[in-house]
């Protein structure tokens, strides 16, 4: 009797706690032995503080250990686990889905600064997965095939902080809204021009200037024009003769009046702060030392670099002179050091002549 | 009063509000500035390292040589705040993580760190903790290091179970958390007043 009870209670004191899925047992016992109650994890603080770390840094995008590893040793502040670079996707087509998990974890074995892996727009599933594997930060990303045409994931309900593209400041703060910890430019990833990343850092710099001389009521009427893309889902409805209510929800719990007032609430932040109330990257098609110190220039806060630097002819240079030029922007000289005898940069492409613009994907 | 921020990576605007803030509270005259310059950091009274990646921070410094500046600032006795990441920088004797990453470190106390003891960023925290010298504090841990050991010279001001999460040796103050991500400027007040 008893040779039978002794395993089965502890294969369920096992599976119960999980134990044997928990990679750092010391770290498990660590934080389940203190008092929990006193601890609180996964605020807007504690994941918006993650995002201001990555500050004047540079995120570089991996697609093994070694080139993660060559990232770190280059100074890079995290990396972008993915199964392919954003010009390789554009290049094979076909459906781009989260990275196999296998490749995320060997990459987060490889280094020690924080691992970012990306989903779909939308796709709640892969974003709990990345969470459960423990990646420091899920990019909600428009490089991937969106998974919902409707909304975005509700990223207050996640421990794990998010990054979202945006191409406008209304982008942004309903991305904001939705509990986004750091903001990035959506550019055109994989092309290798800058241009597009310019053109949404003008944009989003250009309507904050605008917000920070705006009065209550006409803050009020710009979120209501923000908010109107939750819409879209319940008006495909109404046209099939579904009559909507104002206390419907729309999106989530929420109605349409309260996602007004929660954008009405992201847009005052923006305005007493003269900027997005959380840390705002570049990225998508930033390829150059010089190109990473012009977009801080233009007021990013760091810079994702893609395809830049693996698809460059010389990685371990081209890496480390990406992370001076974007630390020593205002300087440039060091920007011109830091520039000389690189070897080819990434093979370029002009947004007219793509197939398809990535950055139309999520609104 | 000089309050530099070094300016090679990480959350350095939000320590130099907070010093600024800090510095007006107590009527001080004075301000805190970003600044990678290693003239500014020379002429200032007192030095803060920021939150960030410590890799990366340290990388940097060491290039532009400002490193040196801030050892010679912290031998002359100027007081030198490292939180996090600059807590890190600020030990002589780094863990596994450290070696593995050849990060060069300032070696300016003589404290044994660990690099993302509590874990990846879902086990970031926040915490009240009872800081000697300072009270009940709200204090946030972000893939925080935290310090296994102290030499007898240092004085431990908080602890978190058995890990050591702020402590001082004479002007340097080594804080495994991030003080400048919230509103409360009580220990960027005690720090201005270790400049006396």
């Amino acid at each position: 009797m008893f040779l039978l009870v002794i395993p089965l209670v502890l294969f369920l004191f096992i599976e119960f706690t999980g134990i044997h899925r928990k990679k750092n047992l010391y770290i498990t016992f660590y934080m389940e032995n203190m008092d929990l109650e006193k601890l609180r994890f996964g605020t807007e603080l504690i994941k918006r503080g993650f995002a201001k770390m990555q500050k004047g840094g540079v995120i570089m995008d991996v697609t093994n250990a070694e080139q993660a590893k060559i990232a770190e040793e280059a100074g890079a502040v995290a990396v972008m686990a993915l199964h392919k670079v954003p010009a390789d996707i554009r290049a094979s087509g076909g459906v781009a889905r989260m990275a196999d998990p296998k490749k995320i974890e060997e990459i987060m074995d490889a280094v020690t600064i924080p691992v970012m892996a990306k989903c779909r727009i939308g796709h709640i599933i892969e974003a709990r997965a990345l969470e459960a594997l423990g990646v420091d930060m899920v990019d909600e990303s428009e490089v991937l095939t969106p998974a919902d045409i409707f909304f975005h994931i509700n990223k207050k309900k996640f421990i794990v902080p998010f990054v979202c593209g945006a191409r406008s400041l209304g982008e942004a703060c309903r991305r904001i809204w939705e509990g986004a910890a750091m903001i990035r430019t959506k550019g055109e990833a994989g092309t290798g021009n800058v241009v597009e990343a310019v053109k949404h850092m003008h944009l989003m710099n250009f309507a904050i200037e605008k917000v920070k001389k705006m009065d209550d009521t006409e803050l009020n009427e710009v979120a209501v024009s923000y908010a109107l893309p939750y819409k879209r889902l319940a008006e495909s409805v109404s046209k099939e003769g579904i009559k909507l209510k104002d206390d419907d929800f729309i999106y989530e719990e929420y109605t349409f009046e309260d996602i007004v007032k929660g954008l009405y609430e992201v847009l005052q932040e923006v305005k007493k702060m003269g900027r997005l109330p959380v840390v705002n990257f570049a990225a998508g098609g930033i390829a150059t030392p010089a190109d990473a110190a012009f977009m801080m220039y233009l007021g990013a806060d760091g810079v994702f670099v893609g395809s830049g630097i693996f698809k460059s002819s010389n990685h371990p240079e081209y890496a480390r002179a990406i992370v001076e030029a974007t630390e020593n922007w205002r300087d440039a000289s060091i920007v011109a050091e830091a520039s000389k005898g690189l070897g080819e940069a990434m093979k370029g492409q002009e947004i007219e002549k793509l197939a398809e613009q990535l950055q139309t994907r999520g609104l | 009063m000089k309050i530099a921020v070094i300016a090679a990576q990480g959350d350095v605007e939000e320590h130099v509000v907070a010093a600024n803030k800090a510095l007006r509270k107590l009527g001080i005259e004075g301000k805190a500035f970003a600044t990678i310059d290693k003239e500014e950091v020379a002429e200032s009274d007192a030095i803060i390292l920021p939150g960030g990646e410590s890799t990366t921070i340290s990388k940097l410094i060491h290039k532009s040589s400002v490193a040196e500046e801030i050892k010679k600032a912290a031998r002359e006795g100027k007081p030198v705040m490292g939180t996090c990441a600059g807590s890190i920088l600020l030990a002589k004797h780094g863990d596994e993580e450290v070696r593995k990453t050849k990060t060069k470190l300032l070696e300016l106390m003589d404290i044994w760190v660990k690099r993302n003891a509590f874990g990846r960023q879902r086990e970031s925290f926040q915490i009240r903790l009872d800081i000697k010298g300072i009270g009940e504090f709200e204090a946030v841990f972000i893939r925080a290091p935290a310090i296994l050991k102290v030499s007898s010279n240092v004085d431990v001001l908080a602890k978190l179970d058995d890990y050591v999460v702020a402590c001082q040796q004479d002007n340097i103050l080594a804080l495994s958390f991030h003080p400048e991500l919230t509103d409360d400027t009580r220990i960027h007040e005690y720090f201005i007043k270790m400049a006396k």
